[in-house]
């Protein structure tokens, strides 16, 4: 089992690093916005439940039920919420870096630090770009289509689009090609769920900012995933002594 | 069978790297799917920050 612990090694080294800088990122960039947000929460309520009921019907009795009335534990404010984005983070940093390390391997594994930055810009676009197009990044009191639904699309639409890169990428034919174009382009196609109303207290130029800062907050967290997982399988390679380093 | 593949720093047979490779792939996708789309109550109100900042659906 060396190879599976190399790859968790790596993994969770990539992912620790990646995920502290992204808690760091997001505690001033997008939490200050989700905060900001939930002040409309309580305010547009009498509001959003007129236009929004037949529209909420599902997502509402799981998620702004639960989450405003009797709720369950949540981490307090300040230190303590914090603490639970930041493990959120790390921990999930670690799985998309297993995923990374492990999807490069069969493509022949990360030769450095550089083919790494490369692999952490595929994962920005297939993890944030492609679901995000469909499903911008939405703060608490906007209006949403039923979560199930949303969860799925967004799962299709990261599978379809990882796979069409691949394609695009690996697969050197015109045909293979135009499917992972179509594959990629198919969700959106398709069309994400959307809710029945946008009517939402939120302003809008708050929910720009957020898109934006969700986006390039992503887009460096990839970049530092990615580049530092390259960079810690090259040296495993190298130690190796005579490592076959096989581009892909 | 001899066909051993050097690779990540180590040899493998092909079908120990196949199967190896898939556990931690599934690892990775089981701590994803955890966190970022639990329907647990705790987990959901733990990670909330979280899953809006990675625009996972949420509520």
């Amino acid at each position: 089992m060396t190879l599976f612990r190399n790859v968790v090694f790596v993994a969770a080294l990539a992912g620790l690093v990646a995920g502290l800088f992204m808690a760091a990122m997001q505690a001033y960039a997008t939490v200050p916005l989700i905060i900001q947000a939930e002040s409309f929460e309580g305010a547009g309520d009498g509001h959003h439940h007129h236009g929004e009921e037949a529209a909420e019907g599902h997502s509402h009795s799981h998620g702004e039920e639960a989450a405003e009335g009797e709720e369950g534990w949540a981490p307090a404010d300040g230190f303590e919420r914090f603490f639970y984005t930041s493990m959120a983070n790390i921990v999930t940093a670690i799985g998309f870096g297993l995923v990374l390390v492990v999807v490069s391997e069969f493509a022949g594994g990360m030769a450095g630090w550089r083919q790494g930055l490369f692999w952490g810009l595929a994962g920005f676009a297939t993890f944030t770009l492609a679901p995000g197009l469909g499903l911008p990044p939405e703060l608490p009191a906007m209006p949403a289509a039923e979560l199930g639904a949303r969860q799925a699309w967004w799962f299709v639409t990261v599978v379809a689009t990882g796979v069409g890169l691949a394609l695009i990428v690996f697969r050197r034919t015109p045909m293979l090609a135009a499917l992972g174009l179509v594959l990629i382009a198919a969700p959106h196609i398709v069309g994400a769920p959307q809710p029945a109303s946008f009517d939402t207290p939120v302003p809008a130029a708050l929910h720009h900012d957020f898109v934006v800062a969700v986006t390039v907050t992503n887009l460096l967290f990839w970049a530092v995933l990615g580049t530092v997982a390259g960079t810690l399988r090259a040296r495993f390679a190298d130690e190796a002594g005579t490592a076959h380093k096989r581009f892909a | 069978m001899n066909s051993s593949i050097r690779t990540f720093g180590t040899d493998v047979s092909a079908q120990s790297r196949l199967m190896q490779l898939a556990l931690a792939g599934l690892l990775g996708l089981f701590v994803i799917g955890f966190v970022g789309f639990s329907h647990l109550e705790a987990a959901h109100n733990a990670g909330h920050d979280y899953r809006h900042s990675m625009a996972f659906p949420c509520h």
